[in-house]
This record gives structure tokens, sequence and C-alpha cells, in this order.
């Protein structure tokens, strides 16, 4: 009988493995495997002289020894970290800002179907395309710096891409006009999902805008709040289209816009599989860490809201 | 079970049709290697059907289209030479497609079935060595064409193309010396003078042409565009290789152009834009106030706007000089593949194209190329050729002058990327973003990063 009954139950769970199928399999061919081969790849010396392999021979961890002791690695880190910072920053202001204004019933904006579309179109146009826009447009004899020059703004044409501030700030700025239409979307998203009841309740009790933001809208915000900032960490550490065209591959001025994939980028010239290989872990083992400790710190919070939420809502019955 | 059996069936058919198709692949694989066995002694001359030519754009295509006389254009791909079929493979060199492409066929070249082979790739001078100093590339001489024959080309298109056993490999037709185009009326306003003799007076070498930087910056001119035009000047020049015995080496004509070139961009004689940038050409036109470009006849034929209305080469007012040193620019080879199947053709078409005098003068007539045969441009030199766009001057014994004294011994198989990577490097200097140690430095990792095998001098 017992066994019967154990036998029915698998059948049932028998169609989630199946459907996991897909998925698993996806997973193991496109990233597992990848992602054991290029660990294995790391030990070794194999790159292309010209036209002559050179390797592979097994160098254990020479590859990382030279990717650390050049130093150059926390550099490019540093700028990748600076960068997504700079545009993430006003991102998530800009994007907090026109989600409370596009969820806020009260408002009754007009036509913000229409803005929600034309402030995701950004995102639409591809990064390479949107980067040589900017690359015309900020170029030493560009329309920007004519047009500063004509409204007396300037004498000389500043050059943007030869000054590592406005180089930094040039690519923020259009990596964060890119993507906080997608931002702004899913903040929308997750103050939609927040029971009206509260704010009208909050209303009711007196509250300004300005407190119903901070007490209600933040808190209940902050499960999308923690996924906005970590899928945007994750691409912030991948960043590499926009400055690769914008610099041409340079990072100029001195590779203070060289990001991680770039200096990766660098080493497939040579198909240098070892040195690009352990670069690559470096980077696997980088996003890990942020990853987990970000989720670790807000997720602990939020479960420590939770239970507060709970204690409030004990106490107040 | 029905399911079963139908599953078995399809699993044989599969199985049928893959023993199938390997049977008959294998099956022409015999028919190939039996009959080039069995007719080998008696007709060595039987030759491939399949010409496949590797280039990164039209221009061999249209050179061969033109003046070899027994290709016929079936579409934009493929052609009819005789009873051979040419077949094109055109990538372009952008982001180093073209050499991505031909390095992994290359490397697949001896497994390949024949009609499948690489027979012609064309090459570029900054990377030829790449290929030239291999066993991919076929000598010259063993395809037939002798010393006597290529007498006529330009010594310096031969450099270029010779592995360090002194074996040459490749051809070209056309040479591209460079001279110094100036802005006539530029030159009138602030030299008092546009006579190309008394022009190259002022730039006749290094010191006389940055002295002449600064007349014209006084009158609200660069002398030219950016730093880069001069780079090939000092760098065609030099007197060592960019790398010596594995080791990264800067040669004092390349320092030289850093010291010049510091010097005119922090007095403001001249731009540090890229080549080819919209910044770099604004000196096409007369509102980009720029006193000359550096470059062989193609740049101002074909690449200086001479087409758009209001430019300085549709308006005739650039003038040509040979400048303070002999240099060239670009270039095309051909290299026949090693392990083409194609023997004699490749090699008619080398000898049609690189050694016939009269073919080589059509191109001329035709299409303005510099050809690469001494004699011939030499009597075009004397003759009533002129240019529209130099003001009705002919430039062709300028050319001709500078063509001789190009000396390409120094090149060496990194040369593409140390050119590309010192110039991005030493920008941070001129900027004032870098000091010159730190540039150098910065040259020397993206070096590294792309071979990895160099050595970095000690200091």
């Amino acid at each position: 009988m017992k066994t019967k009954r154990r036998g029915k139950v698998v059948r049932y769970n028998k169609w989630g493995y199946i459907f996991l199928i897909p998925f698993t399999a996806a997973f193991v061919i496109f990233q597992l495997i990848p992602l054991i081969t290029t660990i294995y790849n790391s030990f070794f010396e194999n790159y292309m002289s010209g036209l002559n392999q050179i390797g592979p021979t097994f160098v254990g961890l020479d590859n990382y020894k030279s990717l650390f002791s050049s130093g150059d690695i926390w550099t490019y880190a540093k700028n990748t970290m600076i960068m997504w910072i700079m545009c993430f920053i006003p991102q998530i202001v800009l994007s907090l800002l026109l989600g409370s204004w596009f969820s806020d019933v009260q408002l009754r904006l007009r036509g913000s179907r229409f803005f929600k579309a034309v402030i995701y179109l950004p995102n639409l146009i591809m990064a390479s395309a949107f980067a040589m826009l900017f690359f015309t447009l900020f170029s030493d004899n560009g329309p920007i710096n004519s047009l500063l020059m004509q409204i007396g703004f300037i004498d000389e044409p500043y050059k943007f891409l030869s000054h590592t501030w406005s180089a930094r700030g040039l690519i923020a700025f259009m990596n964060c006009l890119m993507w906080f239409g997608n931002t702004t979307i899913l903040l929308m998203a997750g103050m939609m999902g927040i029971d009206t009841s509260l704010f009208e309740a909050a209303q009711v009790d007196g509250a300004n805008s300005r407190q119903v933001f901070w007490r209600i809208t933040m808190p209940l915000l902050r499960p999308i709040l923690v996924y906005v900032m970590i899928t945007s960490l994750i691409g912030g550490l991948q960043l590499f289209d926009v400055p690769q065209i914008l610099t041409n591959g340079t990072g100029a001025p001195m590779r203070s816009t060289m990001t991680l994939i770039m200096y990766l980028n660098k080493h497939l010239y040579s198909k240098n599989y070892g040195m690009a290989g352990a670069l690559s872990v470096v980077l696997f083992i980088i996003s890990a860490v942020l990853s987990l400790i970000v989720f670790r710190m807000v997720g602990s919070e939020s479960r420590g809201e939770a239970k507060k939420w709970k204690k409030a809502k004990t106490t107040t019955k | 079970m029905r399911k079963a059996q139908t599953m078995k069936r399809v699993l044989a058919g599969l199985a049928a049709a893959t023993l199938a198709v390997t049977g008959l692949a294998g099956c022409s694989d015999d028919d190939s290697s039996s009959s080039s066995t069995t007719d080998g002694d008696s007709e060595v001359t039987e030759e491939g059907k399949v010409l496949n030519i590797y280039c990164w754009n039209e221009e061999f295509k249209s050179r061969l289209t033109d003046h070899y006389a027994d290709y016929e254009e079936v579409d934009s791909t493929t052609g009819t030479i005789g009873d051979v079929t040419v077949v094109w493979n055109i990538t372009p060199s952008d982001d180093n497609a073209y050499q991505d492409n031909l390095d992994a066929t290359l490397l697949e070249q001896a497994d390949a079935d024949d009609d499948d082979k690489i027979d012609i790739f064309l090459v570029e001078a900054d990377y030829a060595l790449k290929y030239v100093d291999t066993d991919y590339t076929m000598s010259v001489s063993d395809l037939g064409l002798t010393d006597d024959e290529l007498s006529e080309q330009y010594q310096y298109t031969k450099d270029v193309m010779t592995d360090s056993d002194g074996v040459l490999k490749g051809v070209s037709w056309q040479a591209c010396p460079g001279v110094l185009f100036y802005n006539r009326e530029v030159a009138k306003e602030v030299l008092g003078t546009d006579d190309p003799e008394e022009v190259q007076a002022y730039v006749s070498d290094w010191d006389t042409f940055n002295e002449t930087a600064a007349t014209l910056k006084e009158a609200g001119y660069t002398i030219t565009s950016t730093v880069n035009d001069t780079y090939r000047v000092y760098s065609n020049n030099v007197t060592s290789k960019w790398v010596e015995d594995g080791e990264i080496n800067i040669d004092d004509n390349i320092v030289a152009w850093v010291e010049d070139s510091k010097a005119l961009v922090d007095a403001g004689y001249t731009g540090t834009s890229d080549l080819w940038s919209d910044d770099w050409s604004a000196g096409f036109y007369p509102e980009g106030n720029v006193f000359c470009y550096f470059g062989p006849a193609w740049l101002v034929n074909f690449s200086m706007a001479a087409d758009t209305e209001g430019s300085i080469g549709y308006e005739g007012n650039w003038g040509a000089c040979e400048g303070p040193q002999g240099f060239y620019w670009g270039g095309t080879w051909i290299c026949a593949a090693a392990g083409t199947d194609n023997e004699t053709l490749v090699a008619d078409i080398m000898r049609t194209l690189t050694c016939d005098a009269d073919v080589m003068t059509e191109i001329v007539e035709a299409d303005d190329d510099f050809v690469n045969n001494q004699s011939a441009m030499e009597a075009l030199a004397e003759s009533d050729y002129s240019s529209d766009i130099l003001g009705g001057q002919n430039p062709l014994s300028m050319y001709c002058a500078n063509a001789g004294s190009i000396d390409l011994s120094n090149t060496s198989i990194y040369d593409q990327g140390c050119t590309e990577e010192f110039q991005a490097a030493m920008k941070n200097y001129f900027e004032g973003n870098a000091t010159y140690e730190e540039a150098l430095d910065l040259f020397y990792t993206a070096i590294q990063e792309k071979y990895p095998e160099l050595t970095v001098p000690e200091e």
C-alpha cells in the first residue's frame, strides 16, 4: 500500500521534472559547460601569435598571478564601479520620481501612456548606434561644441572625450538615458501593486504626499528596488558596448574609461584564452559576491521589516 | 510497440541517409585523388576548376574585371576565366574581420577540399609579414615569375613582401608613394607663393617644417590637421624594427615624431584627432584652416571630398610637393596561398597585372592609380598628364622620386598593432593627460595584451 501511494506521488512529480528539462538543458549547455571550460582554460597558456598557436601548456595559477601583479584589473574594476554609480544614482532618482507620478491616480496625468512609451524608446536603439551618435555630437568640432561656442559659454572647443570626468560622465549619462525607462516601468509596476487602500488610509490620517512616498511607497517597494539594484549592478559590471564604441576600444584618456569587459576583449585579439579565462573567473567571483552581499543586506532588512509589520499588525489588533 | 517500431524505422532511415551522404563524400574524394594520381604524370597542367580569392573590398575585383582580358563577370561574387570559376570572398577589414576570417580559413587550408582551398589572398603592408613569414604563402619565383620580369617594380613594394629568408612572397600592381598636399590659397597668403618648388623650401626638412608651422599659426592656420598626419612619414624612415629579438623597441625616429608632435600640439600648431575622423577631414574645406595633408595619389583623388562643391579639391586648390621625407601609405599585395591548385592561373594574373607595362599604363589612364612599374610611371611623368585637383600640376615625377627613396627593410609582423597602439597611447601624452613615460607604459601594456609573447625593454 505504502509503495503504491508513493508511486502516485512520484508520477505527479515527474511532470515537474519534465517541465524543468528545457531550462536545465539550456542551462547546462549554454551556461554550466562554458563556465567549467572557462575555469579549465584559465590554467593554460594558450594564444595565437600571428598564425602560430602557442600552447596550450598547463601553467597552474600563472595567469592569475600576472593578472593581479600588474594591478590593472583593480583600476578597471574601479572605473567600472565609478561609472555604474554615476549612472545608477541619477537613474534611480529619476525613475522613482517618474514612477510615482505615473502611478499616482490623483495627479490624473494626461498622455501617461504616450510618455511611458517615449521614455522606454532610448532602450530600443542599439547601444553601438547610440554611442556613435554621441561620439559625433560631442566630437571636438561637433554640434555640441559649436553650440556652446555660439552662446559664448566657451571660447575653444572642449574635448569631451579627452578628459577623464567628462568621458566617464558621458558614458554614465548615456547608460542612464538608455535604462531609466526600463527602471521606471519596473518601479511603476511595483508601485501599482501596492494596495490603494493604504494610500487612502494615509490620506484620511492627514499624511502629505511626501510622507506617503517615504512611509508607504518606499518600504513596500523594497523587493522591487532590490531586484532593480541587483540586475543593474550585474549589468553595470558588464558595461562594454557604450565605452568600447565611444572611445574606439582605447578607454581613453589613459584607460580611465576602460571597463573590465573591455579589458577582457583586449585579450581576445590574440585569442588569449588563458588570460581571458582567468579574468572571466575573477569577474564571475566578483559579481557572485556582490550579488550575495546586496541580496543578504536588503533581504535581512526586509525580513526584519516583515517581523515588525507582523508585530504592528498584532499589536493593533 | 507501434511507436517503438516507427522510431526504429526513423532511426534506420537516418542512419542509412548518413551512410549514403558520407559514402558519396568518400566517393568524390576517391575520384579526385585517383584521377590526380593517374593523370598526374601525363597532364601536369591539369588544374582546379575553382579559383578562390580572399580580399576586403572591390578594388582588386574591378582591376581584374577591367584589365584581365579573359575575366568574365557572372554576378557580384563570381566570375569565370576560361573554364575556371572565380569565387570572391570579400570581408571588410573593419575590426580585424578580414584577417580573422582569412586566418581561420588558412589554418584549415591543408585539410580543405581542392575547390575550397584559398588560391589568392590580398594583404596590406601593415600586416603583410604576418602572412609572408609563414608557409601559408607561396614564393613568387616558385610560381614562375622571374627577377627579370619583376625588375620594373619599385624596390619598396618588394621589400614589404620579402620574408626573413629573403624570399619574395607577393607582388602588387600599385605603388603608393606619398607627397605633401598643401592648400594653395593659404600658401599664397602666408608664404607668398603657391609654386611647388618654392613651397617645398618651407617644408624641406622637419626643422623648417616646424618653423613654417609657427608662421602659419600666426595667420590662423594649423600646419596639419592632426599629429597622426605626419606619423607615417616618420615611421617609414626608421632604422630599426618595432620588435627586435622578441623585445619591443622604439626607434629614434618614432621618438622624434613624439617630440616634434608634442611641441606642435603644445604650441597649438596642430590637433590630436584620429585619422578618418570628422575633425581630421574638416581641413578638406577652406573653413578647416588646415595647411597640408600627407598622402599618396589615392588620398587626394578619392578621399579628400574632391567631388563635393566648396571643397579645396573641387576648386583645384591643392598643390603637391615632396615634403620633408619620402613615405608611402596603403597598397594592396597579391599573395598565392600555399596549396593552391591553380598555380598557372595565379601566376598569369600576377604577371598580367603587375609586370605587363601596357596593362599597367592602361590602369593609370583608366583608374588614376599609381602603378608599380618604374619606366611606365617615369614615361607618364614626362607626359602632359595633369591633375585638376592639383590645379593642373603633374605630380607624377614627385611620386616617382619619393617611391625610389622608400626603404622598407625594417618591418616586423607586429607593425599594425604597434602603430595603432602607439598612436592611441601617445594621444594621452599630447593632450596632457599623461607624461611621456606614463604613455609609454600604457603602450607596453596594450602591446603585451595584443602580443603576449613580447617583452618590455628594461630601463
